[in-house]
């Protein structure tokens, strides 16, 4: 389980799992799950594009990736804002749909991109995966103080332009995307930015715990996961889906029991 | 004039059997789930209906599995998955996002087992790419009945509800002090959202459906403030969406590369974009005009 091709599988999932687990912190603390979803899935529809004109992978991702948290920032500063993520999101899958129509040979590859392949990562993939996710970090660091304060009290954050900061994050959210979906498909991203950061802030209340809890059990979902997935061959979306789901379904259980007591 | 016609409307339009019967079937879904959408698009719940249309994507695939019809599939898990939302809090207006995020994590991880399960691992491509992006021009005309019966019972669902709804969508404590059961009637109408993401699912697929759910909704809204009006405007925009991106697929078999249909989806999403920022741009001129 530990041999050759596995130790790339384990270095890159863990890595995905601590972006992860630390930008999903801040999109449950300000409820952007929609956008959580819709910047990685549409997205998917740029690989296909990319695999089209014979481009790589990795740009066709992030120049969709980007495109499209422009386009729901822009399209969501006039008019609702779920509405603009979800026309973005089904504009970029519409344009998947038909980049796919003119391939033939893309079946294997949509399940992989959408389900996840983690087992299968060679080692030309592993290093930009290992930059991205370190400017990733270098970028939420910047971003800690404003991003907390605004999410925290989006009324009270002086001196931050509401929409910029917006826009930064959801820059943020793209880069993330363009990281791991390549290596970890779009459903497991999502399930690892929810999941997790949504147990912790069940356990505790202060910002800085609850954001190294949810890495931590991002990174527990994930190497269960991959250990599962191994030993049975089902696809590592499935374990990280449910171990994630379990996690928040425990801290719900938590905070009741809490409640009870007192 | 006859060869203008045929540039505009390739020859055998109206009598192809499958055209026929994907405009019917089309138009029938897109005016329910164009309707229904309007109190989508009032309650901001567009996640709640791109979740369940994704979640039902597992429903889709397991009907595969089971080998019978993908819409009884994606209307079962559809409807399962919006009494999840309901159950861990839809309904707060902090936590229904998080709900909705938690619910749809794990749809995605069924489907994935079910679209592993249920095919050779090499060769998930047609079950995959069908359950994901759909045609319209893949219906058989055995659907038609439980399509309509469906439509027929969304419909009845948000006319029922339709006033108590309005108020609950516009004012939630004005509903509450005023005795009607809130959490009730959202539920209502999160099932008859979840029969027409449904059906809208099988049209132009899972994780399309949105685009009837949602964007006809909101050009319509952005166009008249009367509930009314907004469900007939919407049904109008989704249906002629739907025809016109119909039309266009069938024409694109003479675009290059040659030979080729272009998919249904894709123009009916792209069409409903356009629409929907075309109305934006009215909306700006008639304020600037106001001033």
């Amino acid at each position: 389980m530990f041999s050759g091709f596995m130790v790339n599988a384990w270095i890159v999932a863990t890595l995905v799992a601590i972006v992860g687990g630390a930008i999903g912190f801040f999109i449950v603390m300000r409820g952007s799950a929609f956008v959580a979803h819709a910047i990685p899935n549409g997205s998917f529809a740029g690989a296909a594009g990319a695999s089209l004109v014979g481009a790589s992978t990795l740009l066709g991702l992030g120049v969709f990736a980007v495109g499209g948290a422009l386009g729901i920032g822009l399209l969501g500063r006039r008019g609702r804002h779920d509405v603009a993520t979800a026309l973005a999101l089904v504009f970029m899958l519409g344009l998947g749909a038909l980049f796919l129509s003119f391939s033939v040979e893309y079946g294997p590859a949509v399940f992989s991109l959408l389900f996840g392949e983690v087992l299968g990562i060679s080692d030309n993939e592993l290093w930009p995966t290992i930059g991205l996710s370190v400017l990733c970090l270098l970028v939420l660091a910047m971003l800690w103080r404003p991003l907390l304060l605004a999410s925290v009290l989006p009324d009270s954050a002086q001196g931050v332009d509401p929409f910029k900061l917006e826009l930064a994050f959801l820059l943020l959210v793209a880069l993330a995307t363009t990281m791991t979906v390549p290596v970890v498909g779009t459903a497991l991203i999502f399930s690892l930015m929810i999941g997790p950061p949504a147990a912790a802030r069940a356990f505790t209340v202060r910002p800085g715990v609850a954001l190294g809890l949810s890495v931590l059990i991002a990174v527990a979902t994930v190497w269960a996961a991959i250990a599962l997935s191994y030993s049975t061959d089902w696809p590592v979306g499935t374990f990280v889906a449910a171990i994630s789901t379990g996690a928040y379904a425990a801290g719900r259980l938590w905070t009741f029991a809490l409640r009870k007591r007192r | 004039m006859q060869s203008v016609l045929h540039a505009i409307v390739e020859p055998g339009f109206f009598s192809s059997q499958e055209v026929q019967l994907a405009a019917l079937l089309g138009g029938l879904v897109a005016i329910v789930a164009a309707g229904v959408g309007v109190f989508t698009v009032m309650r901001g719940q567009s996640f709640a209906g791109e979740a369940l249309g994704d979640i039902g994507a597992a429903g889709g695939s397991s009907a595969y599995l089971v080998g019978i019809s993908p819409l009884w599939g994606f209307a079962v898990i559809s409807v399962a998955a919006a009494g999840a939302m309901e159950l861990i809090g839809i309904q707060r207006a902090r936590g229904r996002d998080l709900a909705t995020g938690i619910v749809l994590g794990a749809g995605f991880g069924l489907t994935a087992l079910f679209l592993y399960l249920g095919s050779d691992y090499n060769n998930t491509s047609g079950a995959t790419v069908s359950i994901l992006f759909g045609s319209a021009f893949a219906l058989s005309p055995s659907d038609l009945p439980l399509v309509l019966g469906l439509g027929a019972l969304t419909v009845a669902t948000v006319v029922t509800l339709y006033r108590p709804l309005l108020l609950v969508s516009v004012s939630p404590e004005l509903a509450a002090a005023r005795g009607v059961p809130v959490r009730l009637v959202g539920f209502g109408y999160l099932f008859a959202m979840a029969v027409a993401v449904a059906l809208s699912a099988v049209t132009i697929g899972a994780i399309l459906s949105t685009a009837l759910l949602v964007g006809p909704a909101a050009t319509a809204l952005r166009l008249t403030r009367r509930p009314h009006r907004a469900m007939l405007v919407a049904a109008g925009t989704g249906l002629g969406c739907t025809w016109l991106g119909l039309l266009l697929a069938y024409d694109s078999y003479y675009w290059p590369p040659h030979g080729h249909n272009w998919p249904v989806s894709f123009f009916v999403v792209a069409l409903v974009l356009v629409v929907y920022l075309t109305s934006g741009w009215s909306r700006i001129g008639r304020q600037a005009r106001h001033r």
